[in-house]
């Protein structure tokens, strides 16, 4: 299923991404008294009391006045031992809470390999059923802020690629807010991963809708000549490209991969067959990429109906370089996108 | 103890036989420790535990029918054949699970001990693990957040002086790994785990600091290991003087001399409850291999929740 939140709700405002996400943690944590929030920073100031402590808010300030309405026994800030406050994460999901952590950077989810990957993904399978693991883990990721190879990954196949982790990655406010409230009150782990460039952008949202379901497609933009797919950013990026394609007689539809495990497969194979071409965009290295994935499965299912080979555009498959000309030529962008529909159109 | 020495003993025995899938990792040797603990903890009390986990489970008062089932890789085995022994849990019985990464289950016992701080539901939680696992960065983080916060955990470095073929003393570069415990603001003691009431004695101590919100402690308890790492180590690496000497210090039978010292029929006793078990794994390992398999179509089941 498909759904168009931003266009259809009637009481939204303009809010920023990062804002919908800070409401949709304050939404949650008055909710449900076992949502805790662990993270580095996320209060900032920790054990001075106020107006020190707090004062932070995180390190983009996503979770910036909720020391405040909920104190130190609900917003726990960490020491830097991802490993150990990931660990500490799965085991409060374990014995009770809804923990969420910040876990800052994904570039710094290696640290937590073992946590995340052994323990969070595989808790529920290896004990039969016994216990379920309901926390998310949220990162910021994502390049073109100059942050270079340490501080810029997605690791969107990374996680995708891991059985019992849920994949969660929003391209608009009103998908920050929805997906995030969900993803607090469903029972598995979830990898929350939320792109660095989109934090100031803005969007429509209604401060009173509830939880937007995991496993389904966002569309951002009706098409009929080509469907594009990306993730995160490079969704908003597929939606640039489509007005420059516009002026060129190509009509695109351009979808949010925002829930890229469960995948909406389905829906991607009925809006991909019913245009007849495929480009799928995201910003990881290109090698076992979640656009190869889904390239894979919609051409496994659409071949022979399609118009022309899928196409597919990823970062190159290198780390993130830091000088400006290097990171421009490293990732995808609304040109780089046009090419590649151009070529699917025939038109390369 | 004795329990826990004849389920091991038998697991070993009947591991010989070549049906029981995987492979196990013996107790025999430690059993002061996890009794010694459990000794002082309830149903919703938590533990978390090793790949040698089956002591852990009986201690906390696991059912052996389905605990076998499970070494089985049987549908009624308590993980329904999804772990096996390096993975049996049984939430019931506040048994987190065994945990086949060293270290694994120790950052899950402070997690959990987060919850039960946090939800003032008076939960005290002990976490087993080996010497080996004092050499994971991710205990040491664990411990500093267990003392910052002043978690309701009890630390259990069960030290058996080997890290499967590696010594203690190689590895790890304190002589005692209790010393640890002192970069952590925690009180830390070493214990003789074959003199099973300074085993409980530690344990009780500790567990009282745990639930009377007084923050976390570190028991090492030292024992030598009977048998090999796993069910099978020749043991190469080890000389015949330390395998002797882990027999000698047997905790089950230095036990029991030291009740019959003290006047207690010791010997009948434990014979009755010897024949009393042994009828009983006799029960559960016969059952267990005649139990169903788990369906081929559920291979995939439990992964998510919805």
């Amino acid at each position: 299923m498909s759904t168009a939140i931003d266009r259809t709700t009637t009481d939204a405002v303009t809010t920023t991404f990062l804002d919908a996400l800070r409401d949709a943690l304050q939404t949650c944590m008055r909710a449900d008294p076992c949502v805790v929030l662990l993270g580095e920073d996320i209060a900032g100031g920790a054990g001075q009391g106020a107006p020190l402590e707090g004062a932070m808010g995180g390190t983009f300030g996503v979770t910036k006045g909720l020391f405040e309405e909920f104190g130190a026994g609900r917003v726990l800030d960490t020491p830097i031992s991802e490993a150990g406050i990931t660990a500490a994460t799965v085991g409060a999901a374990m014995a009770g809470l809804r923990p969420v952590t910040d876990l800052m950077w994904a570039s710094f989810a290696p640290k937590a390999f073992d946590e995340v990957v052994n323990q969070a993904a595989k808790m529920r399978f290896m004990s039969g059923g016994q216990t379920s693991v309901p926390m998310v883990l949220r990162m910021a990721v994502g390049g073109g802020l100059r942050a270079a190879a340490q501080h810029s990954d997605t690791h969107y196949a990374t996680f995708t690629h891991v059985p019992g982790l849920k994949v969660v990655v929003p391209a608009t406010p009103a998908e920050a807010r929805g997906l995030l409230i969900a993803s607090i009150f469903d029972d598995d782990p979830v990898i929350f991963l939320e792109h660095m460039a989109l934090y100031t952008t803005s969007g429509l949202v209604d401060p009173y809708s509830g939880p937007m379901r995991l496993g389904e497609l966002g569309v951002l933009r009706e098409g009929s000549d080509v469907t594009i797919a990306g993730v995160g950013h490079s969704a908003l990026m597929a939606l640039e490209a489509a007005e420059t394609l516009e002026s060129e007689g190509i009509s695109a539809e351009v979808l949010s991969l925002r829930s890229l495990q469960p995948l909406d497969l389905d829906g991607l194979v009925a809006r991909a067959g019913a245009t007849g071409r495929f480009v799928v965009v995201e910003e990881g290295p290109a090698r076992c990429s979640v656009a190869s994935d889904i390239a894979a499965q919609v051409g496994e299912l659409l071949f022979g109906s399609l118009q022309a080979p899928i196409g597919r555009l990823t970062s190159n498959h290198s780390p993130v370089p830091f000088s400006p000309p290097l990171e421009d030529a490293h990732l995808p962008n609304p040109g780089k996108i046009v090419t590649v529909v151009r070529r699917t159109m025939g038109r390369g | 103890m004795l329990t826990i020495r004849l389920f091991e003993d038998r697991a070993r025995r009947e591991f010989g036989k070549g049906d029981m899938p995987g492979f196990v990792h013996s107790y025999a040797g430690a059993e002061a420790i996890a009794t010694g603990v459990c000794a002082h903890l309830d149903d919703a009390d938590m533990i978390t535990s090793t790949h040698r986990g089956h002591g852990h489970c009986l201690a906390k008062g696991v059912d052996i029918m389905p605990m076998v089932a499970e070494l089985y890789g049987r549908a009624n085995g308590l993980c329904k054949g999804r772990g096996g022994s390096m993975h049996i849990a049984d939430f019931s019985k506040g048994m987190l699970g065994a945990n086949a990464i060293v270290a694994g289950g120790v950052g899950i016992a402070v997690g959990a001990a987060l919850a039960a701080r946090t939800l003032g539901d008076g939960r005290v939680v002990a976490t087993f693990f080996g010497d080996g696992a004092t050499s994971q960065g991710v205990l040491h983080e664990s411990m500093n957040l267990a003392s910052i916060w002043q978690l309701p955990v009890v630390f259990v470095c069960e030290n058996n002086g080997w890290a499967e073929s590696t010594p203690t003393s190689y590895a790890v570069s304190v002589p005692q790994v209790s010393v640890r415990a002192a970069g952590y603001s925690m009180p830390g003691t070493t214990v003789d785990a074959s003199d099973y009431e300074a085993m409980h004695e530690a344990a009780r101590a500790a567990v009282k600091r745990a639930r009377s919100g007084e923050g976390p402690s570190f028991i090492e308890a030292t024992y030598l290991r009977i048998g090999g790492h796993f069910a099978g180590d020749p043991e190469g690496y080890r000389s015949k003087d330390d395998r002797h000497a882990a027999r000698d210090a047997d905790v089950v039978a230095r036990t029991a001399a030291v009740l019959t010292e003290r006047g207690s029929n010791s010997a009948a006793i434990t014979a009755e409850v010897e024949r009393d078990f042994v009828a009983r794994l006799d029960v559960a390992f016969a059952a267990a291999r005649t139990s169903a398999w788990p369906d081929a179509e559920g291979a995939d089941n439990f992964v998510y929740s919805n």
